[in-house]
């Protein structure tokens, strides 16, 4: 490793220095010049890809107290804490009284003096963090690429490491042919490390990576079981972090999507802490009473299930696709309009695409698009502007194809989940987080989603019978989540509309239960007699660069900025009256809103940044069209409204 | 610990403390100041506080002799505590622990006197009182509590005892300051609260079981049975290492039951959801409650508890090297004040208080000084809705209120204050949105569907607590909507059960509940907002407001005002709003907040209003209402129709006050009535309009049929006979033809329906019948 990077694999080496150099010179400021430092440093080119990050790497593979970087979700916000931000420690070699920073620490050195003058009280935020939830399964495959040209030995296994699974297998089938004994060995210590945490400190002493080796993830998954990480999304898996926050934990809400660089803690002895108390429950100590064990359990869980994230610098993440640049505002615009010319030609492949898909509706194929890049893009005071759940009614019966209809948006989108709405799913799962005092944790639920995930409704899969309680709540929240973008947390005593941005997309045979914005009935063009089959050539056909494209076109048509000029505005509001003159019938506000919406989301879908007068034109054509179709379906199914 | 009170010998009592000249009575501990040992002393001139080392209680002479680590007197403080108490009157005072108090007299001299005839040795006193008697008093009481509210008590109890040298009390009097200006919200704690007297409002969520905490620890000699007691210094004992007696090391065991214990419960607090900021989990404190304060608050409880703000750092472990950086935080509670409390049975004026600064009562004055405040408000609300002016400022005032009235000593109860409208109208006119709208806006507000709610989600239910296993009473959307808004949406999908619990709650505003053996009355001074939707998908302008949406008149009639919300078709409307909605699509987030007044602004204008604004009627005023009431009734009355009963005039009544409060304005006046007046005949207009004449029948609301209507079927009844018999004896006739020759004969336009109605009306008088497509004549 260059000896540049120490900023890396040292960082609080960096902050000790800057703290030591502060100490003759009181007003230096130097907890903002350490944030700017780190800050310069990971805007630096490149600069950020070389720090390792938690979602992709094993924890085992980290080294403890280095930088990494975690692309997380805020899943729950603990309450502040108060901590030693200065310190006075008494060496006790040299009977000295040394002034420590306390700072990006969970623990203190030895010998602390906690009757000193100098002590300074400092508060911090705690926030506990997950990973994104619904990530596609092909972010580990880009991810993997991407670090291709920078693999490195050993000692920085973090790049090295290639999260796929076949590669884990391989990696392991390796450390066999070559290290049998090691191996053995770790199965040795493995038992020890749990027994003890002596033995886990030493082993962190000696900082080489046999320690961790030894938590190998076979273990992890099993200690996982004990302790419910609180992932929104069953099977979830990724490693979930307690993030302390020094500045501006304000400016953070809940459900934020997040890259937070910081500095790793696995200290053992914070796990260690946890078990002396239980052990030794003096009956005056009265940090004792605080917490119930359920408490604990969730608010100090093990270090190396759950490891501390000390943050130097936290950038929000407008998308978390990561075949686009992450960098800087500045940076993204130049991109984004590089990429805006060749999104008509994208635009047109991907139409191709997604008319097979729909059983050759081209017309459904336009609207799926502009489901997929929609977006709330402003609140006006309680109407959320720019979303568009579209209802795909007229899905085909056959059992598995609104289901391999998902797996090929999943592999379009960055973040998706499937939720089929049987009566079972909807009575018993947990939809609506909620908190639990107990524990004192808010309890993630399935809509506990960051922005834009795609949230696929699957109501072919729903089945006569009753709602209970629990499934009458669930259906309200999916239909709030719908109309308002916006759901209540049960907090018990009270609730609490929490906004959200979530893409709704349901299939259905029928007219869905669930209100929606847009609903269009597919007219298959082709009947394959295989539907599955006919999909999975389909799925199985698509190249890995077209599939790239496809899905950097979604997201950056999602990033693009848009307006109206005076003149469209005039010219649509023509329009409008034109249209209730002839028949007022014919034309609601709500209609108006509509296509206001498709007209934004076909232009953004261009590649174009306002509304021309043609964008208008078409957005009322397929409005049209779709009007026309509904008008026939209602004819045809008599009962339907 | 941060705090230098750490120095100093714990158990050192001062010989002379002024408690001995307290005869008799045992003075109890303060578990929630810590220990009551008395703290060291300083010189102030020869040494200042912040120097070091506990040489500095050894300077035991001179006049300025301070609590070391504060700049607290003793004595001075002590006077000036017992100057307080003697001389302090608040004559304005409205808190309901003064009740029933002279307000002429010192305050706390009546409060001691109480404590003589009661004898519950608690004193409790506001901070505010001490702050506005002497700010310098205050500022020690708030940094150094710790050591101030001691020498409180001790000045307390010499007053107390000189004064009622003969009471007897079961310990010694004990200060409990409350309402400390110091920190209001849990969010704004930081570590400079530490140590300090504290006030913070929030809910309660759990509380724990009773924890026995030791006070004094007993300690007997194994060797020679002496015995010694240590008193407990911030959860430490002092274990006695030699024996005094017999001078044997480590001899001395505890002894359990011989030490002294006092009890503790540990209580969480959380933030109330109003202090939370948006997208913001609420955060939550600790609190531990000493002695009689324990099981003072169950969960849910909404409190104001003033106490001092601890941080205790994580204990050392000799067998560890290191120790995690983070201290523990709690708060000691001193005083616990329900904000609730009275929730069920009175006003709450408490609760709805919100603290406004100067420059907010500033700006809201200035706004309602402004001619046209009333249209600036109206148009604030739901900027994203598209004109409907009318119904916004219906809304509007319903979100003011009117005054409450009490006419109990006269027996006819509480009269409502509380403006109920119903919206209606066709599907997607924004109905939903303006009641999302209004719900989010107004602090207690509920938002139901119709559809999906039940009478016992609205009302209350009767379940049993998990943990405590016994009924306990849930409250519904109604009951919680107290003091607030409730907005049912699809009000017109509610089943007939469900609706038929509002009628209670429209007009007296109370819920009866006879449940498993609950019986009882709850408030629900709420005011409905209900949106509706025609039953035809939609609505049908030829029918009246009853016939469109199917509800029961005598349910209509409580909404004071009915709002159709119509498309209305014309050109020239249609621009404005594809104009705004066009615009509400691109303009930048800037140009909005320009145009419209902040949301935040119009709730604290909204919550000014109704906490501090109480309009009565001038004479002037009466006279224009009871002017206004005549003429309503006079309408109708030329035409056999009653236009206007006694509650359309307590709805005036109630808008003309809220248009009152609008303005800020104590006195209802001609302007408050002109546009009650307006507001309500629009409605009117809207809603009560007989589709068939074009006036405005209020008995289509109150009995579901216009006049007109009922005299048109029975005149049609009357020609249809005399054309029937005039047909001579032909037993049965054809349908169709009897409605042709009907047609013919008359001059009115005569609809499919009116002839129905009209062969059902000669039905009714049994003299035909119909089958199919005959009429058959009977008799």
């Amino acid at each position: 490793m260059p000896s540049s990077h120490d900023w890396i694999n040292n960082p609080l080496g960096v902050v000790e220095g800057m703290f030591a150099a502060s100490q003759n010179n009181p007003n230096s400021g130097w907890e903002a010049k350490a944030v700017e430092f780190f800050k310069d440093h990971l805007n630096e080119k490149d600069a950020h890809t070389w720090v390792p990050s938690l979602n992709d790497v094993p924890l085992h593979y980290l080294k403890p107290n280095s930088l990494v970087k975690f692309r997380c979700l805020i899943q729950d916000m603990f309450d502040p804490e108060f901590y030693m931000g200065v310190y006075e420690a008494v060496n006790p070699s040299t009977r000295d009284k040394v002034l420590r920073c306390g700072k990006y620490k969970d623990v203190t050195e030895c010998g602390v003096d906690f009757n000193s003058k100098n002590t300074v009280t400092a508060e911090r935020q705690t926030f506990y963090c997950v990973p994104i939830p619904g990530e596609s399964p092909w972010f580990p495959l880009i991810l993997s690429h991407c670090y291709a040209g920078l693999s490195q030995a050993r000692d920085v296994p973090s790049t090295s490491y290639a999260p796929a699974r076949q590669k884990r297998s391989y990696e392991e089938d390796d450390d066999m042919d070559t290290q049998p004994q090691k191996q053995r060995d770790v199965g040795w210590i493995a038992p020890l490390l749990s027994a003890g945490p002596q033995t886990a400190s030493e082993h962190h002493g000696n900082g080489d990576c046999k320690r961790q080796e030894t938590e190998a993830p076979s273990s992890q998954v099993a200690s996982a079981s004990r302790v419910d990480l609180n992932f929104p999304l069953p099977g979830e898996k990724g490693p979930s972090c307690l993030l302390k926050v020094y500045e501006d934990w304000d400016g953070f809400k809940l459900n934020d999507a997040v890259e937070v660089f910081g500095i790793l803690s696995v200290s053992p002895a914070l796990s260690a802490l946890a078990d002396e108390k239980d052990a030794s429950s003096s009956l005056l100590d009265p940090a004792d009473s605080m917490e119930t064990a359920e408490e604990q359990r969730v608010h100090s869980p093990p270090a190396s299930l759950v490891p501390r994230l000390h943050m130097l610098y936290a950038k929000p993440l407008p998308h978390n696709n990561p075949l686009l640049p992450a960098a800087a505002c500045e940076q993204n615009s130049a991109y984004l309009s590089s990429t805006r010319s060749e999104m008509a030609t994208v635009r047109t492949e991907l139409l191709a695409y997604f008319t097979h898909i729909l059983l050759g509706d081209a017309l459904a194929a336009e609207y799926l698009i502009l489901h997929l890049i929609s977006n709330v893009y402003h609140r006006h005071d309680v109407l959320p502007l720019g979303k568009f759940t579209l209802n795909l009614s007229g899905c085909p019966t056959e059992a598995s194809y609104t289901e391999r209809f998902y797996q090929i948006i999943q592999q379009l989108v960055p973040s998706s989940y499937y939720l089929g709405m049987t009566l079972q799913n909807m009575n018993q799962m947990r939809l609506v987080p909620k908190k639990d005092y107990v524990a004192n944790r808010l309890v993630s639920g399935a809509l506990q989603l960051a922005r834009n995930t795609s949230l696929f409704l699957d109501e072919s899969r729903l089945e006569q019978g009753q709602l209970d309680t629990t499934g009458v709540r669930n259906v309200t929240a999916l239909g709030n989540v719908i109309s308002w973008q916006k759901f209540d947390y049960d907090f018990n005593y009270h609730q609490m509309g929490i906004p959200c941005n979530i893409n709704v997309l349901i299939a259905s045979e029928g007219r869905s239960l669930l209100p929606s914005d847009c609903r269009i009935h597919l007219q298959s063009q082709v009947a394959p007699s295989d539907v599955e089959e006919y999909l999975r050539s389909i799925h199985t056909q698509s190249q890995a660069s077209q599939l790239n494209k496809f899905r950097v076109y979604l997201s950056v048509a999602r990033l693009l900025d848009y307006s109206i000029s005076d003149e469209v505005t005039k010219s649509v509001e023509d329009d409008f009256v034109e249209m209730r003159k002839d028949d007022p019938q014919s034309i609601s506000a709500e209609d108006l809103h509509r296509m206001l919406v498709v007209a934004r989301l076909l232009s953004l879908s261009l590649g174009q940044t306002s509304l021309s007068r043609d964008g208008w034109l078409r957005a009322k054509h397929i409005e049209a069209l779709r009007r026309s179709r509904m008008e026939q379906h209602k004819c045809v199914n008599g009962n339907e409204q | 610990m941060s705090s230098p009170l750490m120095y100093g010998t714990p158990s050192s009592r001062v010989e002379g403390t002024p408690r001995s000249a307290v005869r008799g009575t045992p003075a109890r501990q303060r578990p929630d100041l810590g220990s009551v040992r008395k703290a060291p002393e300083v010189d102030l001139q020869s040494e200042p506080p912040s120097a070091d080392g506990p040489a500095a209680s050894e300077t035991n002479a001179g006049q300025r002799l301070v609590i070391w680590g504060t700049d607290v007197n003793v004595g001075t403080c002590k006077e000036k505590f017992q100057r307080f108490l003697q001389r302090f009157i608040d004559p304005t005072s409205s808190e309901d622990e003064n009740a029933g108090l002279d307000l002429n007299e010192p305050l706390y001299m009546q409060k001691l006197e109480e404590i003589s005839v009661v004898g519950d040795p608690v004193l409790n006193v506001s901070c505010l009182h001490v702050q506005s008697f002497d700010a310098e008093l205050y500022r020690q009481l708030i940094c150094y509590p710790q050591e101030v509210i001691p020498t409180f008590d001790m000045a307390v109890n010499e007053l107390f005892f000189e004064r009622f040298p003969d009471s007897i009390l079961e310990y010694q009097i004990q200060v409990r300051p409350y309402n400390a200006l110091k920190t209001r919200n849990m969010r704004s704690l930081n570590p400079e609260d530490i140590d300090q007297l504290i006030t913070i409002s929030g809910m309660v969520i759990r509380t724990s079981q009773l924890i026995p905490e030791m006070q004094e620890a007993f300690f007997q000699c194994q060797v020679c049975a002496f015995t010694t007691r240590v008193e407990v210094d911030r959860g430490r004992i002092a274990e006695p290492a030699v024996c005094r007696h017999c001078n044997t090391t480590h001899s001395l065991a505890l002894v359990h039951n011989r030490s002294v214990f006092s009890d503790k419960q540990m209580i969480k607090i959380q933030e109330s959801p109003e202090d939370m900021p948006a997208g913001q989990t609420p955060h939550t404190t600790i609190v531990y409650g000493h002695n009689d304060l324990v099981d003072k608050v169950q969960p849910g409880d909404r409190i104001n508890i003033t106490g001092v703000y601890r941080a205790v750092p994580m204990r050392a472990n000799p067998r560890q090297s290191s120790v995690k950086s983070v201290y523990k935080t709690h708060i000691d509670a001193i005083h616990f004040r329900k904000t609730d409390e009275k929730r069920l049975h009175g006003l709450d004026e408490d609760s709805e208080q919100k603290l406004f600064t100067e420059d907010r009562v500033q700006t809201l004055k200035e706004l309602a000084g402004k001619p046209d405040v009333y249209e600036r408000l109206s148009s604030a609300l739901a900027p994203s809705i598209y004109e409907h002016e009318d119904i916004k400022k219906g809304i509007l005032l319903q979100l003011f209120g009117g005054s409450r009235k009490d006419f109990s000593a006269t027996g006819r109860g509480n009269f409502r204050a509380d403006v109920n409208i119903l919206l209606c109208g066709d599907p997607g006119t924004s109905k939903s949105q303006l009641l999302q709208y209004v719900f989010n806006l107004v602090p207690r507000g509920q938002y139901t569907s119709g559809k999906g709610s039940s009478a016992v989600g609205l009302t209350a239910y009767v379940t049993k607590d998990p943990e405590t296993r016994q009924l306990v009473l849930q409250t519904g959307a109604l009951v919680l909507s107290d003091n607030g808004i409730c907005c049912i949406d699809e009000f017109d999908k509610m089943s007939d059960s469900t609706r038929s619990v509002l009628h209670e709650v429209m007009e007296q505003q109370t819920l009866s509940i006879a449940k498993a053996g609950i019986i009882c009355q709850l408030n629900a001074r709420t005011s409905v907002l209900a949106a509706a939707n025609p039953i035809e998908s939609q609505w049908n302008p030829k029918k009246t407001t009853i016939e469109n949406i199917q509800l029961p008149h005598t349910l209509l009639s409580r909404f004071d005002l009915i709002f159709l919300m119509l498309d209305p078709q014309d050109e020239a409307y249609d621009r404005r709003l594809a104009h705004h909605l066009v615009s509400l699509y691109y303009q930048s987030e800037e140009q909005i907040e320009e145009e419209f007044l902040d949301m935040a602004v119009l709730r604290d204008y909204i919550a000014y209003a109704r906490t501090y604004i109480n309009p009565r009627l001038s004479e002037e005023a009466s006279q224009t209402l009871i002017e206004a009431y005549v003429d309503m009734r006079k309408i109708g009355s030329g035409r056999g129709m009653v236009s206007a009963y006694p509650r359309q005039l307590e709805s005036l009544i109630r808008l003309a006050e809220a248009h009152a409060k609008v303005r800020f304005s104590e006195k209802v006046e001609n302007i408050d009535v002109e546009e009650a007046r307006r507001l309500h005949r629009e409605a009117l207009k809207q809603s009560a309009t007989d589709p068939r004449t074009g006036f405005v029948d209020i008995s289509i609301l109150t009995t579901g049929m216009s006049a007109t209507a009922r005299k048109r079927r029975e005149d049609i009844a009357q020609v249809l006979k005399k054309l029937i018999q005039s047909k001579g004896k032909t037993p049965a006739m054809k349908y169709q033809q009897l409605l042709d020759d009907l047609r013919g004969q008359s001059e009115t336009a005569i609809t499919k329906e009116l002839f129905d109605e009209a062969l059902r009306a000669l039905a009714d008088e049994d003299y035909l019948t119909v089958t199919g497509k005959t009429v058959r004549l009977l008799a």
